[in-house]
């Protein structure tokens, strides 16, 4: 089904991030902001709901931590127990300060990459995924605010180009 | 707006000092004179089971790595104290001899050691944040600049605590305790490595270094204190600029000096022993205690109704910075820790073997306290922000490094004659009240928030 839209491009992040209260003032329903570069505060602005990444990334860690001692322990404690330095592998406690290490970089390991690919998955990118962007210039130094038309065309019109708007059109758009 | 002493906080503080001074006069008074009085106390300490949760197949620690020592063929003994030279060590009752005489200064530390401890733990805080002051000048910070006068608040403490440590010092030099066993020639005499260091290691030049310390710091916060009160009355910026240049200028000096100061302070009590990043663990310890008691301070004048201007990002900032720096300590100790351990070299690895075998409950639980309550309390984003979050995980984090002071100190001045006693509680105590008194008292002279500060706008309209 395709909807109608409306697209404002911006040439400044301070005026868009105006623009964008202005709009949630006005009551106008924002569907996504295209920006060259991340926008410190524009998710509050626009009323996004916090992210959730954090506590995805905390549990990935734990599964990291969990990993690297069930690892350890039978890599150098079960399998294959050596003297190293005069500390015979019997206990994975009392060699436990020589895991360390590897208990910290498989956290540390697991939580950003999973994280990241959490990420890229919730954000519904992958390999050779076509960009869902309505406008090239917003790689490089325009913003594009993308606003829902629901048959008050001309007064939004109106609105987005008080706001500061270079360039506003209106486009159907395919879901 | 000036900030006024509350009755109760004055009245509360001399009470703290006047308690905690009782408790450590009884401690100086019930120390031990005599070798027989010290071996009553032993043999009382163990039938009454004494034991402040330490075994005794524990209390015989010390004497286990001895034996190692001469098994490993290390002529140097690991024994700290000296107080036994290497021939009495071949005769039995030699031996027994000089094993009580030792117990006996360990008794006789007791006191003396609580003293140093809270005196420096106390000092260590104040100095602390005169260093993090120092960095939010030399950065120019924004966020910070309404957090500044509670920072030099913290810091006018400098000046007493210092002049205390300094006199601590200065009387165990002059022998009154038996804490630094290196400042006694016999002991000396008998020693080839301390012999090897007294060119650096002689009370002579200690008490120099020490005075250098102490008046570079004291300098740099009286000075650094004049120019910030000087820019709200100016009209132009010159005062903060110089401020600028003084501080990056101090924060070599610190660097450098407060390395130093804890090889000398503290280090220096095992003297045998040494670790190369002895300075930076200390001064995570104390970085992250300063930090956490600028955020005690700032939460309690915010509950009375000051500091209006400072809001819950301040408070998220300080947080951050006690939770990335508790991890900074642990790194840091955790560095030093495994080296060690690993590599298993008999004069060094006594250290651990000491604290491990006499000081386990403070030596893991200070890392329970340091590392994992603040990592669990303080990783969400949203909690940095909750104030009686903040206060719970910064009274534990302030506790927690009073450990770690104790378990620097602690071992190589009584050993496992240790107890968190009278002594212990009355020193937290005393120091704890003189510094409330002082600081408290030092907020009340001028305006909590700074005028003419060039970042001061920026700072109040920090938001994250």
């Amino acid at each position: 089904m395709a909807s109608k839209v409306i697209h404002a491009v911006y040439n400044d992040d301070d005026i868009l991030m105006h623009a964008v209260k202005e709009v949630r003032a006005a009551h106008h329903h924002i569907e996504e902001v295209y920006t060259p570069f991340p926008v410190h505060g524009l998710d509050k602005a626009m009323g996004l709901a916090d992210t959730r990444i954090a506590i995805t990334s905390f549990m990935y860690g734990c599964l990291g931590l969990t990993v690297a001692i069930v690892m350890m322990n039978y890599i150098m404690i079960q399998d294959w127990p050596q003297d190293i330095g005069g500390k015979p592998s019997f206990s994975y406690l009392e060699n436990m300060p020589a895991f360390v290490p590897i208990m910290f970089e498989l956290t540390v390991f697991f939580a950003a990459h999973l994280m990241v690919i959490t990420f890229y998955l919730r954000s519904r990118m992958w390999p050779f995924k076509k960009a869902e962007n309505p406008d090239k210039r917003t790689t490089d130094d325009l913003f594009l605010m993308e606003v829902g038309v629901h048959g008050n065309e001309k007064e939004l019109k109106d609105l987005l180009l008080n706001t500061g708007a270079i360039e506003v059109t209106v486009t159907e758009k395919d879901e | 707006m000036k900030y006024t002493f509350s009755n109760r906080l004055k009245i509360g503080s001399i009470v703290l000092m006047v308690v905690g001074a009782i408790c450590l006069i009884s401690g100086f008074l019930s120390a031990p004179s005599t070798v027989e009085e010290a071996k009553e106390m032993v043999a009382a300490a163990h039938g009454d089971g004494h034991g402040g949760g330490h075994g005794e197949e524990a209390s015989h620690g010390t004497e286990h790595e001895e034996d190692y020592m001469e098994k490993s063929g290390h002529t140097a003994t690991a024994d700290s104290h000296g107080d036994s030279d290497a021939t009495d060590k071949n005769h039995e009752a030699g031996h027994d001899a000089s094993h009580d005489e030792h117990v006996l200064h360990q008794l006789q530390n007791r006191p003396w050691s609580a003293l140093y401890v809270a005196a420096f733990f106390f000092f260590m805080i104040s100095l602390g944040v005169l260093a993090f002051y120092a960095i939010q000048r030399a950065a120019q910070a924004g966020w910070s600049p309404l957090l500044f006068r509670v920072m030099e608040g913290i810091t006018s403490y400098i000046v007493p605590g210092g002049i205390i440590v300094f006199v601590i010092l200065l009387l165990s030099v002059l022998h009154m305790n038996h804490m630094f066993t290196w400042v006694d020639p016999e002991v000396v005499a008998h020693d080839k490595l301390l012999q090897g260091k007294k060119g650096y290691l002689n009370p002579t030049f200690f008490l120099i270094r020490a005075a250098i310390f102490l008046g570079g710091w004291i300098a740099y916060r009286q000075y650094s204190r004049k120019l910030s009160l000087a820019q709200d009355q100016a009209d132009d910026n010159s005062n903060f600029k110089k401020n600028f240049r003084v501080s990056a200028a101090f924060l070599v000096f610190y660097l450098i000096s407060e390395s130093m100061m804890s090889w000398d302070w503290i280090m220096s009590l095992d003297p045998h022993w040494f670790s190369t990043l002895f300075g930076w663990y200390v001064f995570a310890s104390m970085f992250v205690s300063g930090i956490t008691t600028i955020a005690l301070i700032t939460i309690y004048l915010k509950s009375k109704g000051y500091l209006p201007e400072v809001n819950n990002s301040h408070i998220h900032d300080l947080a951050k910075f006690m939770f990335g720096i508790s991890i900074f300590w642990t790194y840091l100790w955790f560095s030093q820790f495994m080296l060690i351990w690993y590599a298993n070299i008999p004069e060094e690895v006594t250290y651990f073997v000491t604290r491990i075998e006499d000081y386990k409950l403070p030596f893991f639980g200070m890392l329970a306290m340091n590392f994992i309550f603040p990592l669990l309390v303080l990783m969400n984003s949203d909690y940095k922000r909750v104030n009686w979050f903040v206060v719970m995980a910064g009274i534990v984090i302030l506790f927690g490094h009073y450990m770690d002071i104790f378990n620097m100190v602690m071992p190589a001045t009584v050993g496992d004659q240790w107890y968190l006693g009278v002594p212990e509680i009355g020193g937290i105590l005393f120091f704890a009240g003189l510094f409330i008194y002082y600081v408290f008292n030092a907020l009340t002279k001028e305006e909590l928030t700074p005028k003419r500060n060039p970042f001061i706008e920026e700072s109040r309209h920090f938001h994250y």
